[in-house]
């Protein structure tokens, strides 16, 4: 039997019942649209996190205080409070030449007023390399001036939202505003970010780092940012940041880098067997589907006992027979999954204009893998009906009427 | 050539078992016309599965031309039927979704026949027996006489050498019924063997031989006399 004349013989098969293959057809759909859908679900929240840490900026090195033991071990006997983190650590660190940039970061709150009005805000500490470390970008006027980082120059930058509730619709520039008891001028804005991994960037004042620490009564840096010449420098800007630490710390490794890429790493690693084990639940629809294949190919079978003993007695073989019921099967399984495609896309095209900060891309694999497990279930639990079909007895088969 | 040799087939009914064919032995010829006769359960229709190779004997030989068939595989029974037999049943058996031209095509396309060839053999065919107009229609649009020549024009699509009818007027009227045999006959003239299972002592009479089998034996075995 030529297998484009079997193909055709199926389609027939298919064709003739339409509500049975409709049926079948529609469990098979259902079962691959889940599929497709959770895995481009779960791939963009994935992008979507990937999006937010690179927003933060790129090749970023962060250097906390005291150590994340991470080895067991007993505990120190002696007095073990971490070293400071100091400005001097922070500017030490910037002659690395694995480090393009360096910004001591020293955060707080403190009532910030202009006027009458007044409003607790975060204090940011910082030097002029923040803005592009961080990606931000100003709406207007200047960020803090380059230079000594140890100067307090009594200038601030304001955030999106804190220059909106402090001067409202006037433009802050030249204009002091009073945080905790000094007077700062307004030199800049930052222009509207939105969140950026759960900080709101907007509800900010920057300020030098000396002032900061000054306003604080601190010696102690929140953290370090550094950023690294190029992705391919991280390691040696992370081996030189520790050295440079332990050199100035006395010999004590008391501080811990975390580089952005291995974070990124590690949530991308999560989210990705997230996804995949959604779409492997979704994928036991298609297995509930495929065993719904095999009950309806035994309906189909005793219905049409008279036609298979006719294909018998007209000289088809037990694997002829078994072959073409097979085939049957596979068919209804592949215009399932075409149809499931269809219906996702149809689903997307529907979902992403009312979510549209949510990357929704099919994945390349959900298709195929999709398309393989409706596939294979459905030939798998065809074989069990085709056997049936192929053993049937032709004299019996063509009695019944 | 076709030789039975002690041919038994025994069903086991409830606790018992009952001889369907009970030692039979017979001996057709290449081109002759049998009719076989009996009353209901007399193991006629048996014989004609035993002889078509749908059923097995329990006992016995079975050659077609020399070869022993009970020694052969199912798929090779399978290509026996295919080359060697055609079917035509009380009740047609045409694939309901496929059109006249398609059902009698059915035999070609198992055997993987290519289009072109089996397009000119089934025009031919349905041409031979009146069906030109009707290749089309699906069998629930064609008449009881119409379907069954559909069902002796797929018959004989292979150019089988051995015809096997079982009861292939039971279901007809009168003059769709002569039809028939006069179709069936016409295959007989051409040489094929034609073995007519039948009730009816009409069409049974109009046979060159003449079998009667009662309790799953052959009790009379005659030839008319011209």
């Amino acid at each position: 039997m030529r297998i484009l004349d079997a193909v055709d013989f199926c389609r027939r098969a298919v064709c003739g019942y339409p509500l049975r293959s409709g049926l079948m057809l529609l469990a098979m759909a259902i079962g691959v649209a889940a599929v497709v859908l959770l895995a481009t679900l779960g791939e963009g929240t994935r992008r979507y996190v990937t999006a937010q840490f690179s927003s933060l900026g790129t090749h970023l090195l962060i250097v906390l205080p005291g150590r994340a033991e991470t080895v067991g071990g007993p505990p120190p006997m002696m007095g073990q409070t971490p070293r400071d983190l100091t400005i001097a650590d922070a500017m030490a660190l910037a002659r690395s030449t694995a480090v393009r940039r360096v910004a001591p970061i020293v955060v707080g709150s403190a009532p910030v007023s202009v006027g009458s009005r007044e409003r607790e805000i975060t204090i940011l500490g910082s030097t002029s390399e923040l803005l592009p470390i961080r990606n931000l970008a100003l709406a207007h006027g200047r960020f803090l001036p380059a230079g000594d980082a140890s100067r307090a120059e009594a200038v601030c930058v304001l955030g999106h939202k804190a220059r909106h509730e402090l001067f409202g619709s006037r433009s802050p520039l030249g204009r002091f505003v009073r945080i905790g008891e000094r007077r700062f001028r307004v030199i800049g804005t930052l222009a509207k970010k939105g969140q950026s991994l759960g900080v709101d960037i907007g509800d900010v004042a920057i300020i030098p780092v000396a002032a900061a620490t000054a306003l604080f009564n601190t010696e102690s840096l929140f953290r370090i940012l550094a950023q690294a010449r190029s992705r391919d420098a991280i390691a040696r800007a992370k081996a030189d940041l520790l050295a440079i630490i332990r050199a100035r710390h006395e010999g004590e490794d008391d501080v811990t880098v975390i580089t952005q890429d291995a974070l990124l790493a590690t949530f991308d690693r999560i989210l990705q067997t997230l996804t995949l084990a959604v779409a492997g639940i979704a994928a036991v629809s298609l297995v509930v589907a495929g065993i719904l294949i095999m009950n309806v190919m035994l309906v189909a079978i005793s219905q049409r006992t008279a036609e298979i003993g006719l294909l018998k007695a007209v000289g088809a073989t037990r694997t002829q027979v078994m072959a073409l019921f097979l085939l049957e099967s596979t068919l209804l399984a592949i215009l399932g999954t075409a149809a499931g495609m269809l219906l996702a896309m149809a689903g997307l095209m529907v979902l992403q204009p009312m979510f549209p900060a949510f990357p929704m891309q099919i994945p390349w694999w959900s298709p195929a893998a999709a398309a393989a497990t409706a596939v294979s279930t459905s030939t798998l639990f065809g074989v069990l009906p085709a056997r049936r079909a192929a053993r049937l007895d032709p004299v019996s088969a063509l009695a019944e009427k | 050539m076709i030789v039975l040799e002690n041919i038994s087939r025994i069903f086991q009914v409830g606790g018992e078992s009952v001889h369907a064919l009970d030692q039979v032995s017979l001996q057709v010829a290449k081109g002759d016309y049998l009719s076989i006769m009996g009353p209901s359960g007399s193991g006629k229709s048996t014989l004609l599965n035993v002889l078509g190779l749908l059923d097995r004997p329990d006992q016995g030989t079975y050659r077609i031309d020399g070869q022993d068939t009970t020694a052969l595989t199912d798929d090779q029974q399978a290509a026996v039927r295919r080359h060697h037999i055609g079917f035509i049943f009380q009740f047609f058996h045409l694939v309901p979704r496929l059109t006249a031209a398609e059902n009698v095509a059915l035999p070609l396309v198992l055997s993987g026949v290519p289009q072109r060839e089996r397009r000119q053999r089934v025009h031919d065919a349905m041409d031979r027996f009146g069906l030109s107009n009707r290749a089309g229609h699906r069998p629930d649009q064609l008449s009881g006489g119409q379907r069954q020549r559909v069902a002796i024009a797929r018959a004989t699509i292979m150019r089988p050498t051995v015809i096997l009818a079982d009861e292939p007027t039971g279901n007809l009227d009168r003059a769709s019924g002569d039809e028939i045999i006069a179709a069936i006959e016409s295959l007989k003239d051409e040489g094929l063997t034609v073995l007519i299972v039948t009730h009816d002592p009409h069409i049974g009479g109009r046979a060159a031989r003449h079998i009667r089998m009662l309790d799953g034996r052959v009790v009379e075995d005659s030839r008319r006399t011209a």
